[in-house]
This record gives C-alpha cells, structure tokens and sequence, in this order.
C-alpha cells in the first residue's frame, strides 16, 4: 500500500502538488499525465531520489518520507531499463540480493523468476547487445528479486518497439495478476494504463485533475484537460441553459439539464457521424449541422477528418474505406450529427474533486 | 581538369605545417645527442635521481588529487549548488596563473611570516628547498586537470543507474563502489595521467620554491645555462621518454566513445 499525502516539492522552475494519492495493497495504479506533468517527479519522491518540499509518504504504513531509497523496499524499473552496463545479466538481477535478509527458498525464488520472464538462457549475456524487450525483462527480474513492497514502473512500455511493448505490457499484466504486487505505473499513454491499471490519478501542471477508475477518467473526464488527455479532441466553451449549451452560434441539445458550474462541452472524435448533407438534413435528428470538410489526415486504418460548421471546426475520426467510399473529400459540404448523450459537459477547474474518496479503496 | 580546392589546399598545407613545427624540434632534439651521450647521462647518478625524483613527485601529485580530487569532482558532477560556478572557476586557476608566481604564492603561505608557515614549521615540515613543497608545486599545478577530468567521467555515468542501485538496498558508499567507480574508473586512470603529465612538465612554479634537490626540468636548465646545449640535451631526450610513455598509455586508456 502506498500513501501519499499532500506531498509538495519545490524545484527551480515547478512546483508540485499538494498531491495526495493512495494505492491499495495488490492495486495497479497509475498515474497519467503529459509530459512535464510533474509524474516521474512523484515517482522519485516516493523512491526517496528527490527531495520532498512538505507532505508525508507511506509505503505499507511504514512512513518513508525521510528514509534513503536503500531502506524504502521498493523496486523501480525506468523507461531506459537503466541496466548496469558493466554486469552481466545474472549480476544485474542478484545486484540487491545481498543487502536482503536471505531465507532459504530466495534461491528457488530467483530461479523460478529467471525462469518466468525467459532469461534462463541469458544469464551469462552481457546486457549491452540485448533487445529492448530482454533488457526490459532484465529491469523487472532485477527490481522483483529483492522482493519489494511495491513496484515503480516509470514509462515502462515508452521506449520500446512496438512488438515489444506488447509484450512486455502482457508480461506486466501477468505478472501483477500472479504475485499481487502493489504497482505503481507512470505513463502518458493513456491506452497503456487503460490495458494495466485499475485505478488512475491524472496530472496537469504539478497538481492532480482527476482521480477515479479507468473508465471513469475515460468516460467522464472532469476537466478539460483531461479531457484532452483521454482524446477528446473536440473540446469548447460553451454557455449553458439548462438542457442546451451554445457553443458560438452552434445551439447543441444534451438531452439533460446540468450543473451551473459546467463551462465546456467535449466530444470524441469518433462519436461524431457524418452523412451526405441532403440525406442528413432530410432525417431532421437534433444536434446535426450543414459543415464542409477541411483538411484530411491519413492515418492507415483511421483518417482523421476536419469539418467547418459555423465558424467551429470538429475533428471526426473516421474509417479510411468509408471515407474513400463515400467520396469525403476536402471541401466536400457535409452533415455533421452528434448524439446527445455522446456530449460530454465539465467544469474548467475540477481540480482534484473527480471522485473524493475513490482513492481508500481497500 | 579538375579545379585546385584553394581553401582544402590552405588547410592540408596548415596541418603539415603545424605538425611540422610539433615535431621537428622534438625529432631534432633526440637525433643530436649521440647513443653514447645518452647512455653516459644515464650512468650519471645525478640524472638517474632527477629523472626518479621527477617521476615520484608528479606520482605523488596524481596520488594527493585522487584521494582528495575524486569525492570533489563527484560532487561537482551531481549537485547543484549556490556558488557552483565560482568553485568550477577555482578549480580553472591554476591552470592560468603564471608558474613563477604559483611558486611564490606558495612560498608566501610557508614563510615564517604566515601563521600557516609557522604551524608546519614547528610540525617539522619543510615547504622551501624540500620534496614536500615540490610535490605541493605540483599537486597544485596538477588539480584542475584531474578534477575535470573525473568530473567529466562521473558526467557520464547516468544518475539513474545509481538511483536503481540505492532501490535495491545499496548504500550511498555500496553504490559508489559497485556502479560508479566501475563506470568512471578509466576517466580516474586518465585524470590521474594527466595531472602526473602536467606535474613533471612543471619547471617555473618547481624552481622557486626548491632549486634542489633537483627534478629533471630544473637540472636540464642547470646544465645548459652552466654547460650549455650539448649537456642538457640528453637529461631532455629522458624526460621526453618519461612523458611519452605516459602519452602513450593516456592514448590506451582514453575514454573515448566507449558505451556506459
């Protein structure tokens, strides 16, 4: 278990927090965030490799927040792996083994570890020729032998190829499911987390925007930011009324009345139809706009499409066949239907007040 | 025909001439003495301790800045602190000071008119004429190159590695030991080279503050202001011998582009 409480720390240039967070024993959470967010500060600070400015940090409830990284019993693997390049893969991974107290049964421990993440036959390697997904197993054997309480994992998955992202994602999936380690997970890819993680806090700008389950943070994003975050590309201020919001001269109906305090509507860019403008205007749905395409993205299987209705410009995001198909070309005049439950309504400054309460689970 | 490349032509013909102007005097200087010329010098006793006095003290040097160069240069290399930049200058002094006065700030500082001269005094250390205010002349003159040198090898070794190190359980010592010594132990190595080079080049700072007993450079000069070129000439082509081993295992060691 790990708790952090109104941690603040203080570098030239950022300040982070106050953050306060909790990961329940045998959780996989994760925290997101773009870069520069302040994630992998938090990280360090729980690892006790930076300085904390003001706040306290328990792992297990033990209180760490002034203990050296070598008394915290963590295990961290970095984007990098960070393998100690003058040791061989076995020196890497007994690398802590000596400063744990040994039971009988830690050989057989590392053994059957080695042996789970497939290094058996690497163990005599030098780690410098390996590949990204064998150095990456290489980190996690080396974190996990020296049984820690809980596991840091910065942008585990970030540096890799892609078929050994996939990989290594199972690996960890696997892995977490197995032993019930308490893992903490910084990433920006928000795909990643969604695959891995049960819970997740958001970060923006040294603070926590949003705090809840995956789907959650997903479904409802509280903040524009997060919004953004979680790939809602079309996000804009908007003036309410009730069950309808006006978003400059577009009059969009939500099907619902909301909050006073809601400030800015978002769509994905895959909720958002579109039709041949006659046949569109003819089936006479709410929420649907006259719009002409603008530019066209190729992105393989997707194609992301910009459409111009009134002075607001939507991004959709559409399959290649069908827009081949029907002729969806630039400056091609079209309608644009969004279904109202699809809108999804937040306030500007959510802060951290997602979902009070959602972190003492467990 | 093909068009003569002026500017490829200035630089091919500026390389051969500095390379010229490298070599030739250094070619020159170990042609002239004869093979029996050498051979005498060498018998002599005089020579023989000059050169080994030379040797141990520049030794000597390197040793004094790798015991309290090395955790130095570590933390330039790791932390941030105010007044860093001043401290990084401090280092650079005495590589532009003039040696004549390097030799007589030091003598300033042992003199009996210093508190700090008087203390060694009665501690019964010796600055002026003695072994120990050469190896000081030359510690002195040998430290900003062993510092950077370290500090730059310490740069290179990612302060992840010891982040993971100390997450496994090791200490601040243990981790000092088991990842980055091994990761920077070259760059010590070539620190420690370079500082002995400087040191044994080191003439003017040397014969202020100890004439005698005589490293090779002050008895090269003694013998050819009393006895002129053909005398000091072969004690040079020694000299020269002792720095280009030392060239040559800088050039064995030499970092490089090797992998961390």
């Amino acid at each position: 278990m790990i708790q952090v409480e109104d941690l603040v720390i203080r570098l030239p240039g950022f300040t982070l927090g106050a953050v306060s967070f909790q990961v329940a024993a045998g959780e996989f959470f994760t925290l997101l965030g773009p870069t520069g967010a302040g994630k992998t500060l938090i990280l360090e600070a729980i690892a006790g490799m930076v300085p904390v400015h003001a706040g306290r940090i328990r792992i297990g409830g033990r209180d760490v927040t002034r203990l050296p990284p070598e008394q915290r019993r963590i295990g961290i693997v970095y984007q990098d792996q960070a393998l100690f390049p003058h040791l061989s893969v076995r020196e890497n991974i007994r690398f802590g083994l000596r400063y744990r107290s040994r039971s009988a049964d830690s050989e057989t421990n590392i053994g059957r570890l080695i042996e789970r993440l497939g290094l058996t036959r690497l163990v005599h390697r030098g780690v410098v020729n390996l590949s990204g997904g064998e150095r990456q197993r290489v980190a996690l054997a080396r974190a996990l032998a020296v049984a820690p309480d809980i596991l840091l994992l910065d942008e585990p998955l970030s540096a890799l190829d892609p078929n050994f992202r996939e990989e290594i994602r199972d690996l960890l999936k696997k892995l977490h499911q197995d032993s019930g380690l308490t893992v903490l997970m910084v990433t920006h890819d928000f795909a990643e987390a969604h695959f891995l993680a049960a819970r997740a806090a958001v970060l923006g700008s040294g603070r926590i925007e949003q705090m809840g389950s995956m789907a959650d943070v997903f479904h409802h994003p509280a903040s524009p930011a997060v919004a953004a975050f979680v790939g809602m590309k079309n996000i804009f201020p908007a003036r309410f009324d009730r069950d309808r919001a006006a978003v400059g001269s577009v009059t969009l109906c939500l099907g619902r009345p909301v909050a006073d305090t809601a400030s800015h509507v978002a769509v994905r860019p895959e909720d958002i139809h579109l039709h041949g403008e006659a046949a569109g205007r003819a089936d006479g749905a709410v929420n649907g706009f006259s719009g002409q395409v603008g530019r066209i993205d190729h992105q393989g299987v997707f194609c992301e499409v910009r459409v111009r209705c009134q002075g607001l410009v939507w991004q959709t995001l559409l399959p290649t066949g069908r827009v081949l198909a029907e002729g969806i070309v630039e400056g091609a005049r079209v309608w644009l239907r969004v279904d109202a439950e699809k809108i999804h309504v937040m306030c500007a400054d959510a802060g951290a007040g997602g979902s009070p309460g959602a972190g003492s689970r467990g | 025909m093909r068009r003569i490349d002026v500017f490829h032509l200035l630089a091919v013909v500026s390389t051969l001439l500095v390379v010229g102007f490298i070599l030739l005097p250094l070619v020159e200087m170990i042609r002239q003495p004869t093979a029996a010329d050498l051979k005498n010098s060498l018998a002599d006793a005089d020579v023989r301790r000059a050169i080994r006095l030379s040797i141990t003290t520049s030794g000597g040097a390197a040793l004094i800045a790798f015991v309290f160069g090395t955790p130095f240069a570590y933390l330039l290399a790791r932390r941030d602190f105010p007044g860093k930049r001043f401290v990084e200058s401090v280092v650079d002094l005495p590589i532009m000071i003039p040696h004549p006065v390097i030799g007589i700030a030091i003598l300033s500082l042992a003199g009996r008119e210093h508190w700090i001269g008087r203390m060694a005094a009665e501690l019964g250390i010796r600055v002026m004429g003695s072994v120990t205010g050469i190896v000081i002349v030359l510690t002195f003159v040998g430290l900003p190159f062993y510092i950077n040198t370290v500090k730059n090898g310490f740069e290179a070794v990612p302060v992840r590695l010891e982040n993971v190190s100390r997450s496994l359980g090791a200490g601040a010592f243990a981790t000092f030991f088991r990842v980055t010594f091994p990761l920077a132990w070259r760059s010590i190595v070539v620190g420690m080279i370079l500082c002995t080079a400087r040191a044994v080049s080191e003439f003017g700072a040397v014969v202020i503050v100890a004439y005698h007993p005589m490293i090779a450079p002050v008895m090269i000069y003694e013998r050819f202001t009393a006895y002129g070129l053909r005398y000091s000439q072969p004690v040079a082509v020694w000299l020269i011998f002792v720095c280009l081993v030392l060239f040559l295992m800088l050039r064995w060691l030499n970092p490089g582009r090797r992998r961390v």
